[in-house]
């Protein structure tokens, strides 16, 4: 019940008229800026560090307004994923797979309100997750060496070629070429660059947003050029009723609950983040409920489970950032900084020693996702109204804004031409009816694989056997085992004739 | 009454030399992304600055990201190496850069400012570790160099891993045995520390000033500490010289200008940091920060950075990360 006194003195510190008027702009700017392609919490966040500076905002304050920015992007990035097929940040790609071909069927202002109960429920469980479990989760996560994120990786790797359903062999080309370009850097064991060609831009190899905004956003437009003016009619759709069915809403409960679990675990894991923790949401489920092959075609669940587990990722996150001082997210480590600069060292003693600022944070979360979902469900009618412009006139605002996105991020001419060559790439693999999902995740989380089982090897100097020592690795091997057996099982169970499934247009 | 116009006489003597130059424009540049041990010196000292009064106005920060600086340097030096109002955030990494050939030019191309401060490098263990002392650490070493798993925050050949070992050869490690130290990289001291505590590594060599909370919490123990006295904030942790091992390595925070700049601008920024080093307010923010404040600069700090820039070369060559 001490915790409770905690809570209550927290929100005693969030609730002072200014915090809430900070909580409230924090929602709204972290909801454009996640929606926006190219611009994500990451940058939220550290656009608006300066601006708390220099308001001169106490420290319990400025961390209220950041982490509402934070919050607010991760709902915010969920909206350009299901109405234009274009993430607005890295952990809000999976919601595409479902939530763009509900839109395509009409079904926009369900996808986006489930998406947003979902983001709300994902978020409270991991916040209470976050206040209730603290400690014990700590001490769970420190168990988790090189071994066990490579085993962890290893899990999600394996459920991949499940993730698209139309053809594995595709989805597996296109996570090596994900992996692939994912080797292209200054390898971070050894320092030594690979795969550079001498060009001092290409050191710290592809940037995620970088790709995902190219491979999405560009080669979208690509697509629209070539097809002229042929595209537009695609886009009218029948709107349904403006808001989700009960009957929708329950039967996604359950993938909701699910996919926050998962969420909630790889964030608490500081190698992990809400990049697998939406992905692994997203895959388990289609493994668990996907009876019917309904799947990547405008599930209700496809777009629950990704949404609950990004959003309990992101409180996920805070654990091992509080509690130990150690980022699991890009985003965190922003938040990190804040505290640092803030004159709060997190740490193992945050809690003791600054009860007001963890407190009135964790309070403030509680108070940001009732905000939140109180601003977005009403504007789901907002959103939907942007089915009814056309792609001709909706695509260059697009175009720019990834453009300015981008490049607010580095300041480098250098990542535009990436992001314009990825475009090129995408509109390739579209062409070729490859899916792009797999090549972002790839890129995003091969590298952290790559990491993992190298440092494994260097502790053991070079014994395999450590990767298979620890009970956590075994259980998570055991995992993937019985996923792939599944997959085979269902697979040999319900195979469909070859050829009876067209091939999705935009994946 | 006097003392107040005394201090009003001394901080105008101090301004007055300054009118002689003043940057029109100031700006940073943090090699590194927002967040970082870079941003965060361009953000600080800039903040300073302007509080202070030591420039007009505001000193914009210029986020250059990419392969640890060397963006950044190879801009400033084809494009900016005369713009007076420019500096650049650097630190012991920069010089380890281009100590190992990792920079599109070595540290002639530059002209060093001054260094402000330091984060002090530490050597930590698990609590319940079977060593208590870097003479322990040593013996084990010793008979086997492979026997305990090294970590830090940085590759193979950065500065955690080199400074260690420079250490251990001070304590008379041979040199040939240097190469054998298993090193591992983490991406950050944080996360270097949640895995010694998992037991997954040995022993962990990183900035203090990162991990200070593990200390106090008391979850981790300290070895020795890299620096000359102990720490005001660590009275407990012992430093590696009262042990006999006479090393200190420090990964402080200063600053570059293009090499092209002109003496004008280069004497007045000198003489801005030094007033801003000299502060209360630099002296506070410091230390809060867990940095260590120390002053080098002008030829003193270009002197300083070509022996570090030799001595890193050599310790990386007995390791073969270069040839």
């Amino acid at each position: 019940m001490e915790t409770l006194g905690f809570l209550a003195h927290g929100f005693a510190v969030a609730f002072t008229p200014l915090n809430i008027v900070l909580a409230l702009i924090g929602c709204f700017l972290g909801t454009i800026i996640g929606a926006l392609p190219g611009l994500g919490p990451v940058n939220g966040v550290a656009i608006l560090i300066p601006v708390a500076f220099s308001l001169q905002l106490a420290p319990a304050s400025a961390l209220i307004l950041l982490s509402c920015v934070y919050y607010g992007c991760m709902y915010g990035g969920r909206i350009s994923s299901i109405m234009l097929n274009i993430p607005g940040d890295e952990p809000a790609m999976m919601t595409c797979l479902d939530g763009y071909p509900m839109a395509q069927k009409g079904k926009a202002p369900e996808a986006l309100a489930i998406s947003a109960i979902a983001s709300f429920v994902g978020a409270i469980l991991a916040t209470i997750g976050l206040v209730l479990f603290a400690p014990l989760l700590v001490r769970f996560a420190i168990h988790f060496g090189p071994a066990e994120y490579f085993a962890l990786y290893v899990l999600a790797f394996a459920t991949i070629g499940g993730i698209t359903g139309t053809n594995p062999a595709k989805t597996l080309l296109a996570a090596a070429l994900g992996l692939a370009l994912g080797t292209v850097g200054i390898d971070p064991q050894s320092g030594v660059p690979r795969f550079t060609f001498g060009v001092f831009e290409l050191f710290d190899g592809f940037d995620a947003i970088v790709a995902i905004v190219g491979l999405f956003a560009i080669s979208e437009v690509l697509v629209l050029l070539e097809e002229g003016h042929g595209g537009i009619s695609a886009r009218a759709v029948r709107v349904s009723r403006a808001f989700a069915q009960g009957r929708e809403i329950a039967a996604s409960a359950g993938a909701m609950l699910r996919g926050s679990v998962i969420g909630f675990v790889a964030g608490v894991l500081p190698g992990a983040g809400a990049s697998l923790g939406s992905f692994l949401a997203y895959t388990m489920e289609k493994r668990y409920s996907d009876r019917r092959g309904t799947f990547g075609k405008g599930d209700p669940r496809g777009v629950a489970a990704p949404e609950a587990g990004n959003n309990a990722a992101a409180g996920g996150a805070l654990v091992p950032m509080l509690s130990l001082g150690v980022p699991g997210s890009g985003t965190t480590a922003v938040l990190l900084a804040l505290l640092i600069s803030l004159n709060i060292t997190p740490g193992p003693l945050l809690f003791q020693k600054e009860p007001d600022v963890v407190w009135g944070l964790i309070a403030s979360l509680f108070f940001a996702n009732f905000v939140l979902i109180a601003m977005n469900l009403p504007l789901v009618g907002l959103f939907t109204r942007m089915l009814a412009i056309p792609m001709w006139a909706l695509m260059p605002f697009v175009v720019m804004v990834s453009f300015v996105g981008i490049y607010s991020i580095s300041h480098s001419p250098f990542d535009l031409f990436m992001m314009v060559l990825f475009g090129v790439l995408g509109y390739v693999l579209r062409k070729l009816a490859i899916p792009v999902v797999p090549v972002v995740l790839g890129l995003l989380l091969g590298a952290d694989m790559e990491s993992n089982f190298r440092r494994a090897l260097s502790i053991s100097g070079g014994d395999y056997a450590i990767l298979f020592q620890s009970g956590i690795a075994i259980g998570l091997y055991v995992l993937t085992l019985l996923f792939l057996a599944l997959a085979v099982f269902l697979g040999m169970r319900e195979r469909r004739p070859p050829g009876a499934e067209p091939e999705p247009a935009h994946d | 009454m006097f003392r107040r116009l005394g201090r009003v006489a001394a901080v105008a003597a101090l301004i007055l030399p300054l009118a002689a130059f003043s940057p029109q424009n100031p700006e940073c540049i943090a090699p590194a992304n927002p967040g970082g041990g870079w941003d965060f010196t361009c953000r600080t000292v800039g903040k300073l600055l302007t509080d202070t009064g030591l420039v007009s106005g505001q000193v914009q920060v210029t986020n250059m990201t990419g392969a640890v600086g060397a963006v950044a340097y190879a801009n400033v030096a084809s494009k900016r190496s005369d713009d007076p109002d420019l500096v650049v955030a650097t630190s012991t990494v920069g010089i380890t850069q281009i100590a190992q050939g990792k920079y599109p030019a070595g540290v002639d191309a530059m002209r060093w400012l001054a260094m402000l401060g330091a984060d002090v490098g530490v050597v930590l263990v698990q609590k319940d570790s079977k060593f208590n002392s870097l003479q322990d650490l040593l013996a084990a070493l010793k008979a086997d160099p492979g026997s305990v798993v090294a970590a830090g925050s940085s590759g193979v050949g950065g500065w955690d891993h080199l400074r260690l070992l420079m250490l251990l050869e001070k304590a008379g490690m041979a040199t040939d045995q240097l190469k054998s130290v298993k090193w591992v990289e983490f991406s950050g001291g944080g996360d270097a520390v949640t895995q010694l505590m998992g037991g997954h590594i040995g022993v962990v060599s990183t900035d203090i000033g990162e991990i200070g909370g593990f200390i106090q919490s008391g979850d981790v123990k300290v070895l020795g500490v890299m620096s000359g006295d102990r720490l005001e904030a660590f009275p407990d942790a012992p430093t590696a010289k009262e042990q006999g091992v006479d090393f200190e390595g420090y990964n402080w925070r200063g600053f570059y200008m293009g090499g092209k700049v002109s003496d004008e601008a280069y004497d007045g920024w000198l003489a801005i940091m030094q007033k801003l080093y000299e502060s209360k307010e630099w002296q506070e923010t410091a230390k809060s920060k867990g940095l260590t404040p120390i002053w080098r600069g002008g030829k003193d700090f270009e002197a300083f950075v070509r022996q570090s820039e030799e001595n890193m070369r050599k310790v990386s060559k007995a390791i073969g990360v270069i040839k």
